[in-house]
């Protein structure tokens, strides 16, 4: 089994955060990032990348939006 | 923000919308509306019909309540609607929507190979120079301008991966969530969004190289 390079391994991000890289795969990985701060600052990256995604502003619906969608509940037909 | 209290579970939502019980929909407008609207912002070209697509979507869910077998979760199912109205929306508007991955989409790098070693370095497929570490999000007192950089990514993305990395990231859907709801299989939703990450990771770390050098600068000529 050969070892994973930085260029194969940026590649299978995604797939190891979800967890969904097969036993063998997900172990080059790992054992990979043990061994390389390239990667690992790479990794921390796509992380604080999905972070920064999951604190976006929140957007809101107008209220002028909310009272018509609920006088619209109100004349829905039956 | 108004306050989001717990939603009750899915059978006692749907029964009591089903009744036009308005407290009910009240709850999952406030709950879900501002989410629903991100969502059809990253379908159709403004905020505005952006808007416009999440109220149609509510009046759909109104109009097909009755019908709602309970397959998937309530949350899931408005969703769907949401993204099925804006897809449609968007083919109104000359923009086209495909959500299957073209061929060759997922096969080229999603880092500049030149950032890695190539076959005559001595280490040949790995990085030339690390990427720089970032300041942690504490040190970070831009956050605003952080979140501006990640907007014009995501702006910058195909409609599909936008899409994906939407829900995924910025609504937390589990890639299970968002395979239902936008009907696509799971090694499709992990190549849209992990193109989409590289593609927001690219952009801020340009963003902070540049500011690095620029406090360089400063500090030069102070």
């Amino acid at each position: 089994m050969t070892d994973l390079n930085c260029d194969e391994l940026v590649e299978l991000v995604t797939d190891y955060l979800d967890g969904a890289l097969d036993d063998e795969t997900e172990r080059r990985v790992s054992d990979h990032l043990a061994g390389c701060d390239g990667c690992t600052t790479y990794v921390d990256q796509i992380r604080q990348t999905i972070t920064t995604l999951g604190s976006s502003p929140p957007v809101e619906l107008t209220d002028v939006a909310r009272d018509a969608l609920l006088a619209a509940l109100r004349d829905a037909p039956d | 923000m108004r306050e989001q209290p717990e939603l009750p579970p899915d059978a006692e939502l749907v029964a009591r919308l089903r009744g036009k019980d308005e407290a009910a929909f009240a709850l999952v407008l406030d709950a879900w509306s501002g989410g629903m609207a991100r969502v059809a912002r990253s379908i159709v070209s403004t905020h505005a019909s952006a808007d416009e697509v999440v109220q149609d979507a509510w009046l759909a869910v109104i109009q097909g309540v009755g019908a709602f077998e309970g397959r998937s979760s309530l949350k899931t199912w408005v969703y769907r609607i949401l993204v099925n109205t804006a897809k449609r929306r968007a083919m109104r508007e000359g923009r086209h929507v495909s959500w299957s991955v073209i061929p060759g989409e997922d096969d080229t790098p999603t880092v500049d190979p030149a950032r890695f070693g190539g076959p005559g370095d001595q280490f040949p497929g790995h990085w030339l120079a690390f990427p720089m570490p970032w300041p942690s999000p504490e040190q970070d007192i831009l956050a605003g301008e952080v979140h501006a950089q990640v907007e014009a990514a995501l702006a910058g993305l195909p409609e599909r991966q936008r899409v994906v990395i939407t829900l995924r990231d910025v609504e937390g859907y589990s890639s299970d969530e968002v395979c239902s709801i936008l009907r696509i299989s799971a090694a499709n939703q992990r190549v849209l969004l992990h193109r989409a990450r590289a593609h927001v990771r690219g952009r801020l770390e340009e963003y902070f190289v540049a500011s690095a050098v620029s406090d360089v600068g400063t500090e030069v000529r102070q």
